[in-house]
């Protein structure tokens, strides 16, 4: 039996936008609008989308980087955004975060022996003496020497960083763990290393993860279930196989169109969107994607639709689109 | 059998803050304005020390038969109206001099980070309210600002330095608090963040080592210009009081004479402008050398 880690709902992140001279909030950008889902224990929910589209917000909003502006946050049964700030610090034991840019991820002025005694004395794991032999299980664990223990950050690589980043996430023994965007600015053979090693921790020390990640090679890869997010709102999610093989959202069947075939006697038809991405400060009504969406109707410029189950969907696939039984039977055809 | 070690040799890390201090004194002394400035400031320093002993005169010696002397072989930059040797109460009045630049900076400085990096760090009420205070301590002309505190506190050395050290406060505080805003959005303080650090400990240990190198460089600038406005203060009657040797001072001693014996007036006036200027010129080659992007 799985059990949910994570729950979100209703999340909302809305920044605001200040203006004149008294610094009044003139509008807002709505970042994420009315998300939820949850993370079962020991599972990996990857976010995939577009630049902007608000899935890094809902990773930081879910460690609480930023508080968001409504929601629930439910972690093992406690309500994160009912804490208060010292309890949030020890709560934050179990919710780590591994950061997209390995450059600018790590303190240019510390020794990985310095970076990850921090984290473990700010959380106090371990008596002091044993920290040490903690310190090298974890330089052992993620595939560094314990002749670099002493190095500072800019005598790695980028992969090698991006390792102590990973190193420095597990010090506190997490349950959950925040990949934002973790290999995309690795190589791609670097890329492949990082995510198994990824797997194998998740494995290993029964870790969950919630993958927000833009390429979806990678999401593929290392999901086990997947969320697709289009302008601050979930608009499918599901087990990794239905989304990749069974796409019921249009915005998804044309996100998938983009991946690469490498057979250049077997490519499909490319799915172009026209445009660009709305602004998120004042977001098309209805269905967010209409503007954009080949299928669009009167209905969709008016209600905004829910994500719902269709009778071919299976396991915990959902989507949010009013047209989904008239696209799939051939009833309606593309308006390009 | 005994256990054999081997040692193997161990490759010594090389600190980044070594390597880069390394580099920034390879830039400086590519700037020949900055290396003299240098060289003049650590000769004052020298001379604050150990000069008081090498100089024939006392700071206080009145010989009245030789007031109001030209310069000459016995008294090199003359004499005053009390007869008093100028080129040894010049010396004398080195270390006062340095004391005030110093102090007063210390203070400002200090002051100052704190609230700059309060304000960039928490934004925010705190920081209109801070930032706020300290455009009202910028809107006064130095000088008016420091006199107005000296009123208040009474004329005494270490009032101007207090009354220097407020004025100061504001220039150190906006910029830290600049540089604050800027490595706060860095990702490794999110890292430490999630971890669960507290606000403190993120100030302390990871925004402050970043935000060192313009504080550096602003102190090495305001030096100058504390050194400037304690010698007006004196000048005015409201710093070192008589018969202190300082530049300021004498000055303003000299000033009666300066159709007479203008001497009086003149060295101690050079002086000021020679450590002003070793210290501004210093302040700038260090600027570069610290950041060369900063460089226009």
């Amino acid at each position: 039996m799985t059990t949910k880690l994570l729950e979100i709902n209703n999340l909302k992140q809305y920044f605001p936008i200040k203006g004149g001279i008294f610094g009044r909030t003139v509008n807002h950008v709505k970042a994420v609008d009315d998300v939820s889902f949850y993370v079962n224990e020991g599972e990996t929910l990857s976010i995939v989308g577009e630049s902007g589209c608000g899935k890094s917000t809902t990773g930081r909003a879910v460690l609480r980087l930023d508080d968001p502006t409504s929601g629930e946050i439910t972690f093992q049964g406690d309500d994160l955004l009912a804490l208060n700030k010292q309890q949030m610090r020890r709560k934050r034991k179990d919710l780590q975060i591994i950061f997209q840019d390995p450059y600018a991820s790590i303190n240019p002025r510390q020794t990985v022996r310095q970076i990850l005694e921090e984290a473990m004395s700010i959380q106090k794991v371990l008596p002091k003496a044993e920290r040490m032999d903690k310190i090298m299980e974890l330089l052992d664990t993620v595939g560094l020497g314990s002749h670099q223990l002493d190095r500072f950050p800019h005598e790695f690589s980028g992969g090698q960083r991006q390792r102590i980043g990973i190193a420095r996430a597990l010090a506190v023994d997490p349950k959950f763990i925040v990949c934002d965007e973790s290999v995309s600015a690795l190589d791609v053979s670097i890329q492949a290393q990082v995510l198994n090693l990824l797997k194998q921790l998740q494995r290993d020390l029964n870790l969950t993860y919630l993958f927000i990640a833009h390429d979806l090679g990678v999401v593929r890869h290392i999901s086990d279930r997947v969320a697709v997010m289009y302008l601050g709102k979930i608009v499918e999610i599901g087990e990794k196989k239905e989304i990749f093989d069974n796409p019921k959202h249009p915005y998804t069947k044309s996100l998938l169109s983009a991946i690469p075939v490498p057979d250049p006697s077997n490519q499909q038809e490319r799915i172009h969107l026209k445009g660009d991405v709305p602004s998120p400060i004042d977001p098309p009504t209805g269905c967010r994607f209409h503007t954009r969406c080949p299928f669009a109707t009167e209905k969709c410029k008016n209600e905004v639709p829910e994500l719902r189950v269709t009778k071919d969907m299976t396991g915990t696939h959902q989507a949010a689109c009013h047209h989904i039984e008239e696209i799939e039977s051939g009833a309606k055809q593309p308006n390009y | 059998m005994p256990e054999t070690t081997i040692h193997q040799p161990v490759e010594k890390p090389r600190n980044p803050h070594i390597e880069n201090f390394k580099n920034i004194v390879k830039r400086l002394k590519k700037n020949k304005a900055a290396m003299v400035g240098g060289f003049l400031i650590l000769l004052f320093v020298i001379t604050a020390f150990v000069g008081p002993y090498l100089v024939p005169f006392s700071a206080g010696e009145q010989v009245l038969v030789n007031k109001l002397q030209g310069p000459s072989a016995e008294h090199w930059f003359g004499t005053d109206h009390l007869g008093r040797d100028i080129f040894s109460r010049i010396i004398h009045g080195m270390s006062i001099t340095l004391y005030i630049g110093f102090f007063s900076v210390v203070i400002g400085a200090i002051v100052g980070v704190i609230f700059g990096i309060i304000s960039g760090y928490f934004g925010g009420k705190i920081d209109t309210l801070i930032m706020r205070a300290m455009d009202i301590l910028l809107a006064f002309p130095g000088i008016l600002l420091a006199l107005g505190v000296v009123t208040i506190l009474g004329p005494s050395l270490n009032n101007v330095i207090i009354a220097v050290g407020v004025f100061s406060v504001p220039s150190f505080a906006r910029i830290v608090r600049g540089s604050t805003l800027s490595v706060k959005e860095l990702e490794y303080i999110d890292a430490v963040r999630a971890l669960g650090a507290s606000d403190f400990r993120i100030i302390v240990r990871h925004v402050l080592p970043n935000v060192f190198s313009p504080i550096i460089v602003q102190a090495t600038l305001r030096i100058a210009t504390a050194i400037l406005t304690a010698a007006g203060l004196s000048f005015l009657g409201l710093g070192a009081q008589p018969p202190k040797p300082e530049w300021g001072a004498m000055l303003s001693d000299g000033r009666n004479y300066i159709f007479d014996a203008g001497h009086v007036a003149l060295f101690p006036g050079l002086a000021i402008v020679i450590v002003v200027l070793a210290f501004n010129i210093f302040g700038d080659g260090l600027r570069d050398a610290l950041d060369p992007k900063m460089k226009s």
